[in-house]
């Protein structure tokens, strides 16, 4: 079940993960970012960098957005924090382990009586551990960079069966 | 649908007229082929543009536009401060002032073709370009901060490059307004070791000749001659424009709201002009484009360094150096009366008239140059600013060819390597880190950009000046 793909888009390309759980999902979209840049099966596992991204914080008003809004700024962050990591250490990751925490409160200013388990007030942040090594022009022929996740076809959905479909376009 | 609520006003302009919550129409600057090749994406990011607050006169798109995120590229849109206007940071994009440079090398194409294949190694080696390249400079903290208040000044102090460099750069090289306080760690971190670096993607350098001279009195002020040898560099602000974009656009989405703003589509994400969030943008951006701009000047030394060790007595002048993605104050005439505005160009070029307070002393009874990237078997044009479009479009220009596929759909049409081949036959050498990027950049996935210019010149936004055809081509 758990698969991914890229997608077209006029100047850029979209990434997009399948996978029984969220968290699965999350993971291949990954593995669809890396191979943007370079063929998966030529990166190694050598080192292992750990990732987390806090709960997104939506603003009070925006309380009425919902869970899937959550999830879809979950998902960028979640991208973004590997486009920074890439860029950083130079380095092309090839395996990931996504964990998403239980709902909680977020920020005590939003507390307020409207605020139940399973409304907008509480979220999730994400843990990961990503596995993989330094970039090797010779080995891997890097073919482009990664500027960043967009908001454009930005989704976070389960489809009927009940898997989920993460997706976005991201800017190279 | 909105390809059915275009109207053509004269030739090379379509409007759409205010329909629903529309603040202002939507003006299309295109010829009939090229508006029926644009995607119905443009128009409906176009019209989304028009419901932004504070948006004076229209929402522009210009001959090369295509579907962007929130704003087409190609996009341009001016807001007002006092109306309640914004700040769009899907409005300039994650590369932060983009651009192009134009260098002079007083050389000719007799004295490059003998040479150009060590000229295309010598080039690849000492430019840093594509995915895991570093620049030479690692910058501190604090260096890194006067680099994103004194932009391309700050690269000059340092001897990348001469005073006269900074005459011909957009605001002379320096960008006001700059607050590295409102930049990130993490923004930061990634541009350690990105300055004097080429980037990726449809990133360049090029060595290209004079091939056809348009404006014969324009050209000899512009210094262009027929068979000139000039060299054109097409990059942004790296790592640190793009972590800007992701930071602020992040914000800006989740706060729109609460700043009782109604996103038409959650990339078009902004603040008001006049909020924290607003200020704090336009802060960060500025240090962005002056990071581009530190970045070309010293792209432009390395580059000098590679001529003057195959022609010791070369001389690299600064023709131009102008940027596509930017947001920046301007002053606009609207109704007779002088406003300042927020003019964003999102893929678009500033192209002013004649006579502009803005431009280098020596090209202001001509008109700001406009520089025109094409694609690999192309061509690139320089263009002059018109007093006409200073009306017509805030003084805005098409930016490319503008891509016509996708790269899945180019990489799967094209082997880097058969067009890395076919280039060479017509005389053209390319040196690319990878081969599947030199297929994502097939000429034949972009529009024709001969096609997109005379469109251009015909909606009267720019006056063709040179035709410049590329020789040598390196690619990140």
């Amino acid at each position: 079940m758990a698969h991914w793909e890229h997608y077209p888009h006029p100047a850029d390309i979209g990434i997009r993960g399948f996978g029984a759980t969220k968290e699965e999902a999350f993971a291949q979209a990954a593995l669809a970012l890396t191979a943007i840049v370079a063929d998966l099966q030529t990166v190694e596992l050598k080192e292992e960098v750990k990732i987390s991204c806090p709960p997104p914080r939506l603003a009070a008003t925006d309380a009425g957005a919902g869970q899937e809004q959550d999830d879809e700024f979950l998902f960028v962050s979640w991208i973004n924090a590997l486009i920074y990591e890439m860029a950083t250490r130079q380095m092309l990751f090839s395996r990931f382990e996504v964990r998403i925490g239980k709902p909680r409160l977020i920020g005590a200013q939003y507390l307020a009586p409207q605020f139940i388990a399973g409304s907008p007030g509480f979220t999730r942040g994400l843990s990961a551990r990503a596995f993989g090594e330094k970039i090797n022009v010779k080995k891997h022929s890097p073919a482009v960079e990664v500027k960043a996740a967009t908001y454009t076809d930005l989704k976070v959905r389960q489809d009927k069966n009940g898997d989920w479909v993460v997706q976005c376009v991201v800017d190279v | 649908m909105y390809a059915n609520k275009l109207k053509r006003h004269s030739e090379c302009q379509w409007h759409i007229e205010p329909f629903d919550n529309m603040r202002v129409p939507v003006i299309i600057f295109a010829d009939e082929k090229l508006i029926k090749m644009m995607d119905e994406k443009v128009f409906e990011q176009a019209v989304n543009v028009t419901k932004l607050p504070g948006i004076v006169k229209a929402s522009y798109a210009m001959p090369d536009a295509h579907w962007g995120y929130g704003f087409p590229i190609g996009g341009v849109a001016g807001f007002d401060p006092e109306q309640g206007g914004v700040v769009s940071a899907g409005g300039v994009g994650f590369d932060i002032s983009c651009g192009v440079r134009a260098l002079r090398t007083g050389l000719i194409v007799g004295d490059i073709e003998p040479q150009k294949n060590r000229l295309a190694d010598l080039l690849a080696r000492r430019i840093p370009a594509g995915v895991g390249s570093r620049g030479k400079l690692k910058l501190s903290r604090r260096e890194m901060d006067d680099m994103l208040v004194g932009g391309a000044q700050w690269a000059v102090e340092r001897g990348y490059g001469t005073p006269a460099d900074l005459e011909h750069t957009e605001e002379h090289g320096r960008m006001t307004g700059a607050e590295p306080r409102y930049v990130s760690d993490q923004a930061k971190k990634r541009q350690e070791e990105e300055v004097g670096t080429l980037g990726s993607g449809n990133h360049y350098l090029e060595v290209q000749k004079v091939t056809e001279i348009y404006e014969a009195a324009c050209a000899e002020a512009f210094g262009l001659h027929q068979d000139d040898i000039l060299v054109g560099i097409h990059c942004g602000s790296r790592g640190l424009g793009h972590q800007i974009g992701t930071d602020f656009l992040a914000r800006m989405v989740k706060e729109a709201r609460s700043h009782g703003i109604e996103l038409p589509e959650r990339e078009l994400a902004c603040a008001l002009i006049k909020s924290e969030l607003g200020r704090q943008y336009i802060g960060a951006m500025n240090c962005g484009m002056n990071c581009a701009i530190a970045n070309r000047q010293v792209l432009t030394h390395l580059i000098r360094q590679v001529f003057a060790e195959i022609w010791p007595k070369s001389k690299l002048a600064l023709l131009y150096d102008v940027s596509h993605n930017t947001c920046k104050l301007e002053e606009h005439v609207v109704d007779g009366n002088k406003r300042n505005l927020y003019v964003h160009r999102k893929g678009a070029t500033r192209a002013f008239g004649p006579g502009h307070p803005l431009l280098p002393a020596d090209l202001r009874a001509v008109g700001q140059p406009v520089l025109i990237g094409g694609t690999m078997g192309t061509a690139s044009y320089i263009l002059v600013g018109t007093e006409k479009n200073m009306s017509l479009s805030f003084g805005s220009c098409c930016h490319g060819a503008g891509r016509a596929m996708s790269r899945t759909q180019a990489t799967k049409k094209w082997q880097g390597r058969d067009v890395i081949r076919t280039l060479a036959e017509q005389g053209i050498i390319v040196r690319g880190a990878s081969t599947r990027g030199v297929a994502e950049e097939a000429p034949g996935a972009y529009k024709d950009v001969d096609e997109v210019v005379d469109a251009t010149e015909r909606a009267e936004l720019a006056k063709k000046v040179a035709k410049l055809e590329p020789i040598v081509c390196v690619k990140g």
